[in-house]
This record gives C-alpha cells, structure tokens and sequence, in this order.
C-alpha cells in the first residue's frame, strides 16, 4: 500500500525497458499460433501501483513512468524476444570492432507526434540532454564514454568512444526526444517544467498520450502514422491503483485486463474456470534474483569457508517452495539461467548441513554452548539481519535464513526496517552484519559497480566491501570490449570466482507472473518477457468490449 | 468577545512560527535524503554526481538556518515552493488536487456519523441497559476495532465482485466522460459508497459513546427532574431540554475535528485508490519530500489553530453562562 519495494519498481524499469534476460519461459496456454484476423480497435486497461513521476523518461526512474513512456518513445534500438538487439528508429548501423566507432542509419519516414520528421539532430540533441551538467537523470553514466556525437547528415549519426566500451550499441535503447521543443529547457536545467514532462508528451512511439487525471488514469492512444503501422489495440488506460490486493479484485471484477500476480494469488488464489476461461496466464524468470549479503568487513564472515558453510546450510529447495510456492529458479551467480552469459559450470552448494558444520569447524567454530551455539574464543556466533519493510518477500527469506542457520548452531536475529532509514543508517554506513535483499540486473551483464574493488565509497554499491583483483580485472576486461565471445570468457571465470568465493549468498530468481486477458491474442512469451511486441497484440472484432474513444 | 477572538488570532502567529519551526527540525532529524530516494537508491545506474546535483538543485547543501529562514521567506509570499518528488511541480498544486476529494469525503462521513451518532446516543442513553443499548453498543465497538482495510476488502468482495453492484475503486468510471450528467453523479456516488461506508462504520464508535455519556450525566441534573415535574412531555424534555445541554461537548469535539478534515486516511485511500491527501502525506514523509511536508503542516496548523478559535467561540454562543459571565465579567 505505501511505496512497494524500490528494487522491485527498478526491476520493472529494467525489465521493460530494457527487460530481461530470458531463460525457458512457459505459459499455461500457448497463444502463439492463431488463426483469427488481427483486428484494430478495443481498450487495454492496465493498472500501475503508483503516480508517475513524469513522461520524460530519460530523467525519471521509477516503474510506472517507464511503463507508461515505453509506449510513447523508441530508441534508436531495441531487443527482441530472446534479448538480441534489433533496429528501431535506426534501420541500420555498423559497429566498429575496436568498439569506438558507431554510426548508425536512421529512417527517413519517422515523424514525431506533433507531424514534424525525426531526425539525426534529435539523437545529438538527446545525447547532449542526456549529458547536460544540469539534466538530473539517473542514466548519465551510460554516456560518460562517449566522446562526440555528430550528425553526418540528416540521416545518418557517428558516435566516437573515448575507449573500448561494451555498451556501446545498447545504450542508444534510451528514448529519444524532440529537440524542437525541448531545447530552450536543457540549458536552464528545466526540463522537469516543461510541458512534455506532464501535459503534452510528445515522441516518436506507437501510442499518442491523449490524457492524464493526476493520481488516477493517464490515457494512450494509438498513432496512426508510426514507422512501423500502427498498432492494433486503439487505446491503453492506466489506472492507478497503489494497493495490490485491489489490483487482484479488480483483475476478478473484470475492471482491468492485465496484472502481475504474487506467487500465492498466482498458485491458490486463481485455479477456478471462471478465471481460466476469462485470463491466460504467464510466466518466465524475472531479472531479480534474491541474496544474504554478508558484511565482509566483519572478521567472521571475510573467511571464505564460513561464508561456503552459509550456502551449504541454507535449503534453496525449501526457501523458493516457502516464499515463492515455487515460483522461481535457483540462483548460482549474478546472471540469469538461459541468458548468453549465464555459466552453468560453477561451483554449486546443495543443501548439505553436514557439510556446513565441517567447513565451520575448519574455520575455528568447533565447540557448541548450552544454547546450542557455536562458540570461537569465548564468542558465540550470532548476527543481526536487517531487511527492509517494504515487501513480505525479504522477510520470509530471512525467516527461513534464519531456521536453517540456526540448525547448525548459528543464531540470528531479525530487524525489519523502513527503506529510507535502512538505506542511509546502515547500508551506506556499512552498519550492518547482514542483509537480506534482491539484486535486479540489467540487460548488459557489466556488474562493475556492485562487484569492483574500487566501488565501496558511501554511494555506491559494492558495499559488502568485496575486493578481488582477479575480479577487477575480469569485471574491466568485460567492459572495453563489445565482442561478444570475448566478454562471455570475462563473464564466465567471474562467475566461476563468485561462485567460489560467495561474496554474497546467491539465493533463487524470481518469476514473472503476468496474467493477461483471453480475449487479447498476439502475446509470444519469450526470454525478455511479453510485452515486447505488444503493438502486435489485438482483439478480434467479435470479442473488443471497449470502443475507441 | 471580538476583543477576545482578536487577541487569540494575535498569539496564533507566534504559534504557527513555533510550529513550522519544530516541525522542520523533526523531519530533517529523520535519516535519509530525498535525493537517495529520487535517484533511484540502489540503482546501480545512478552516480554521486546527480546527487549532488539534485541536491544543489533542492538548496539541501545549504545549512539548515539558511534553508528555514528561505523558506519561511517564500511562504510570507504564499509560496510553498516546488515538490522534491521527480515530478517537481508545485506543492500548492499537488495538494489542491487531492484536497477536495478528501475534504469531500471527510465531510459526508462526519455528516452522516453525526446524524447517526446523536440519536443512537440519545436513545441509548434514554434506555440505559435496554436491549437497544446493548446490541448498538457491541455494534459500533466491533465497528470500532474492526481494521479499515480488512473491512474495506471484504465489502470490495461481496459488493464489488461477487454482486457487482458497486465499483471496486476508484473514482469515476472509465467511460464517465461519456456518460449523461445524472449519471455522471449517480456513478459518482457508487464509486464513494464503499470507502464512505467503511470509514463512517469505524468512525461511529468515539461520537455516539460520548453522545451517550453526555445524554446520561444530563438526564440526571436537576433541571430536568423540575421539567418533568412541570408536566412537560417526555419527548420535549428529551428532545428540547435536555439534547441542548447534551449536544455541548459534542459540539466542541466537532469543533476539534475541523482539522482532521483535511487529513486523509492513508490505507482507505490506498484501498480504494482514491488520491487524496492521506497517499500525498505518506508518500511525502517516505521521500522526504519536505516542501510538501511543510506545506501540508502549514495548512494543517493553521486550520487547527483557527478550528480552536471557532470551536471556543461557537461553545461560548452555544452556551449561554459563558456569555452571561463574559458580560458579568465586564460590568
């Protein structure tokens, strides 16, 4: 009811966006082959958890903007059903292999919503907008490599990289934006009160913002004249609906045709058939994976063989079947089974107690006190977990964390704390033992900042303090270079270090359970998730229920 | 009496300065920045550089003397200033959306729990330890402790999917644009049936107990045994002499109540996804989203301070001793 977990809100950034890197993905019914008519017209109604904070993308942040802005803007590319990179407002581009050099054919027949022709201006103009010392965007970084960008002619663009840099074609998914009306706000760092921020988007995308009722409903609707045809569904209306539990009624009531699911609603809460007959339910790997993260400052936990007793005493099997009804899929490492760089080779920990006592009694915690405790010098081991309060899931997680830790004589104790407090009292304090958290990732599998040495100041985000400069190097190695094989062996022997050292204990990935309305046809799950190709989703004319507006 | 109501609105400016002061100190105490919370916290995206940046934007790299005293500066000119939140619009404009809906809904529950609490006091009070008593009684203590949100989707449930008689949330229909001007209204009001029925349930308990309690500590004065033994009909003895005495403290509480008005509740609001001022306050407190923060504290205060000198003045006209004793005083 009040914000939902931030992380949570970013993976939905990231997994729209940009969304996920697929494994297997499964449905209950498979849509993919119809023989019906693709149809234009009906509503899509979808509900958002929370208010945007407005419909300029590039500097906001949260969820529910991105969600909504996905509709109104295009990069220059985008992904694909299986993540790989296909053209979008770029029709073409040839990519350097010393990854410096970029240019990219755009197309000639775009034209932004208010009528006038995008152009290769508005890319440079996005590229400065973006890399403006006064635009407060959270994706400036993503930029910082480039050293110019310039427009060649009307057509065609020509980036420059400083160096090597393995993003160098992903980053260009960012919106673009309409230089003739946005310019005169980026120099005064205004950008925030311009009217396309709130009342008057204007992009290049498939759907035209047609109304906002602030707090309630923003409206889309189709553009007739987008590069690619216009797309069938005629409308979206966003309801904004902060509670989930009123989200899942009006899913029951019919009031909104598409929503994600907890794993219980999703498990128990729909099996009728009435529910069968009126929603198609879906499910692949989100890109969030849960962890225990250890404070490897602490003497206890910066032993290596402490940190592998952890993972061999933790019940992966028991934690997804408890918290996610087992809804979700192991996690060995930072990367998601079924993507490219995923490394199925490494180091594994089963579920072996036995083995966790023998590598804690290596460690120097042989002897047990009366509690049923391990004792090292006088010491019990106990430690502190800290959670946030914002979602159930970290504090089921941590239940069972503890359950399990406590079978081999390691007692914990939990601490539920609000975000806010949690974040600024003790994770950028480093004034924690442990934490239970979830990580969400990007496409791009470049984990620099939460893996890297050099990453430990108050802001940033290795802050279990993990140093190892094999994984430095790797974690360079795999940023200079686009190459794609020469990143998966960077990639690979990091995953085959992590998995080793267990920096922190990688738990299980999540799924994503969407479900969406049956009478809507076109949805092709794949790895990235369903709604790439949702311009191709539509409902035959005998089964629309809305009338476009 | 004017003297004394312009006296009170005097000392109120010092007050409300006093307030806003406390207040401002209190919620910069709270750990966490709103630039932590905007740029995406643990978004491995974000960089210290936009931080410090928002915050030079945000003049939060400013000593707190300095950004009290600035902002004290701009609400002298009545203005509050621009939200932290990333929409960064106006704090005036973002509370003026939510306010009326809010006070809308306030106002009718507080209409219709007063108009049900005095006579179920009343009646309660009259037939001490009748059945009646009893059942209203265990009636608005469940009310009382039922939990607003369980009730919420209970009623949402029944109503909403399994009888579809009323809309589950929201405040309008989709297709309301569309639809004629009496059954734009009449939608409308189903869409605030529920949250009103929820919060006018809960609500019931606190009015119609001290309803009740003041009825019975009146029927037991003397004045009321010498009416009756005037001869008087027990419904004017009731209904005239003695809901006239009873009704003063219920007035000073609504009175009282006049500020909570604006304040909205959070997890109905939530529930029913109606924006109101509730959602803005809490989401303000969890960004630390000062500007709004003060601003409502502002508005709040100021209501209440006023609320208090309306509520002092109306007892003092409702209840003629004090008025006969002002002008005793005065002579």
């Amino acid at each position: 009811m009040k914000r939902g977990a931030p992380l949570a809100r970013l993976a939905l950034v990231l997994a729209l966006g940009l969304a996920g890197c697929g494994g297997e993905a499964d449905s209950a019914v498979d849509h993919a082959a119809t023989s019906e008519k693709p149809a234009y017209g009906d509503t899509f109604i979808e509900a958002l958890t929370g208010n945007i904070s407005g419909l300029i993308p590039n500097i906001v942040g949260d969820g529910a903007s991105h969600t909504v802005a996905a509709h109104m803007y295009n990069g220059l590319i985008t992904h694909d059903r299986d993540i790989s990179v296909v053209p979008d407002l770029a029709e073409s581009w040839i990519l350097a292999r010393d990854c410096r050099d970029l240019t990219f054919r755009l197309r000639n027949n775009v034209r932004w919503h208010d009528g006038r022709p995008f152009t290769a201006d508005d890319v440079v103009f996005t590229y400065r907008l973006m890399t403006h010392p006064k635009t407060p965007s959270p994706y400036k970084d993503d930029f910082a490599a480039v050293e110019s960008v310039h427009a060649v002619d009307p057509y065609t663009v020509r980036v420059r990289y400083r160096e090597p840099y393995a993003k160098a074609l992903t980053i260009w998914g960012q919106s673009m934006l309409p230089r003739h009306l946005l310019e005169p706000y980026v120099a005064e760092g205004r950008l925030r009160e311009a009217p396309q921020n709130f009342t008057a988007p204007v992009g290049t995308g498939p759907y035209r913002f047609r109304e906002i009722q602030s707090g309630q409903k923003i409206v889309l609707v189709a553009n007739p004249d987008y590069y690619a045809g216009a797309p069938y569904i005629s409308r979206i209306v966003f309801r904004i609906i902060p509670s989930q539990a009123t989200i899942f009624l009006e899913l029951k009531a019919k009031g909104i045709d598409t929503a994600t699911l907890t794993a219980l609603q999703y498990k128990r809460q729909t099996d009728y058939p009435a529910f069968a007959k009126a929603y198609n339910k879906f499910r692949y790997p989100a890109s969030i994976y849960s962890y225990l993260g250890l404070n490897l400052k602490d003497p206890r936990f910066a032993d290596k063989r402490v940190r592998q007793a952890f993972a061999h005493a933790i019940n992966k099997g028991d934690l997804i079947d408890g918290v996610r009804l087992g809804l979700a899929r192991p996690a060995t490492g930072p990367y998601k089974p079924g993507t490219w760089v995923y490394n199925p080779n490494v180091r594994t920990y089963g579920y072996d107690p036995a083995r966790a006592r023998a590598l804690l009694a290596e460690a120097g915690w042989k002897t047990i006190n009366s509690d049923g405790l391990l004792v090292k010098n006088g010491q019990a081991f106990t430690f502190e977990l800290l959670t946030s309060q914002g979602s159930d899931e970290g504090r089921k997680v941590a239940e069972i964390v503890q359950a399990n830790l406590r079978d081999i004589g390691i007692g914990v104790e939990i601490r539920v704390l609000e975000w806010a407090a949690f974040l600024k009292e003790h994770i950028k304090k480093r004034r924690f033992e442990a934490v239970a958290m979830a990580w969400s990732i990007g496409l791009d599998p470049d984990q620099f900042g939460i893996w890297h040495s050099s990453k430990t100041g108050p802001d940033e985000f290795n802050f279990v303090s993990y140093s190892n400069p094999e994984v430095d190097e790797l974690l360079d190695r795999g940023r200079m270079t686009c190459l794609q094989d020469e990143r998966k062996r960077a990639y690979d022997r990091l995953q085959e270090i992590l998995a080793e050292d267990q920096p922190i204990i990688f738990l299980y990935f999540r799924d994503a359970l969407p479900v969406v309305a049956s009478r809507v046809r076109g949805i092709l799950p794949g790895p990235i998730g369903i709604d790439y190709n949702f311009t191709e989703w539509f409902v035959p004319k005998q089964l629309q229920l809305y009338t476009a507006g | 009496m004017l003297a004394y109501a312009l006296r009170r609105l005097v000392l109120a400016v010092p007050l409300l300065l006093g307030i806003t002061l406390i207040s401002f100190v209190v919620i910069h105490l709270a750990p966490g920045e709103p630039v932590d919370l905007q740029t995406g916290d643990l978004s491995v995206q974000s960089s210290a550089q936009a931080k410090q940046l928002l915050r030079e934007v945000y003049g939060l790299d400013k000593p707190l003397t300095v950004q009290y005293w600035n902002w004290l500066g701009r609400l002298t000119r009545l203005d509050f200033g621009r939200s932290f939140a990333p929409d960064g619009r106006p704090v005036l404009q973002k509370i003026s959306e939510r306010l009326p809906i809010t006070l809308l809904l306030n106002i009718v529950e507080m209409l219709i729990i007063v108009a049900l609490a005095v006579p179920i006091g009343v009646l309660s009070a009259t037939r001490q330890y009748s059945t009646f008593d009893k059942v209203t009684t265990v009636f608005v203590f469940v009310g009382f402790a039922t939990p607003d949100f369980w009730l919420a989707l209970l009623l949402m449930i029944l109503f909403g999917v399994q009888l579809g008689w009323l809309p589950i949330s929201g405040l309008r229909s989709l297709n309301w644009e569309y639809l004629s001007f009496w059954r734009q209204q009449w939608d409308f009001l189903g869409h605030l049936a529920l949250p009103i029925l929820v919060a006018t349930f809960g609500g019931l308990a606190g009015f119609s107990r001290y309803m009740r309690q003041s009825m019975l500590e009146v029927v037991r004065q003397d004045y009321i045994q010498s009416a009756r033994a005037k001869g008087l009909a027990e419904p004017i003895v009731i209904g005239k002499h003695a809901l006239r005495n009873a009704l003063l403290p219920v007035v000073t509480i609504l009175g009282l109540s006049l500020p909570g008005l604006i304040g909205g509740s959070v997890i109905v609001e939530s529930i029913f996804a109606i924006p109101g001022m509730g959602q803005l306050m809490v989401q303000a407190v969890f960004e630390r989203d000062y500007p709004v923060i003060m601003g409502n504290l502002v508005i709040v205060s100021t209501l209440t301070l006023v609320a208090n000198l309306v509520a002092d003045v109306t007892y003092s006209f409702v209840d003629p001793r004090i008025r006969v004793a002002a002008r005793r005083g005065r002579r």
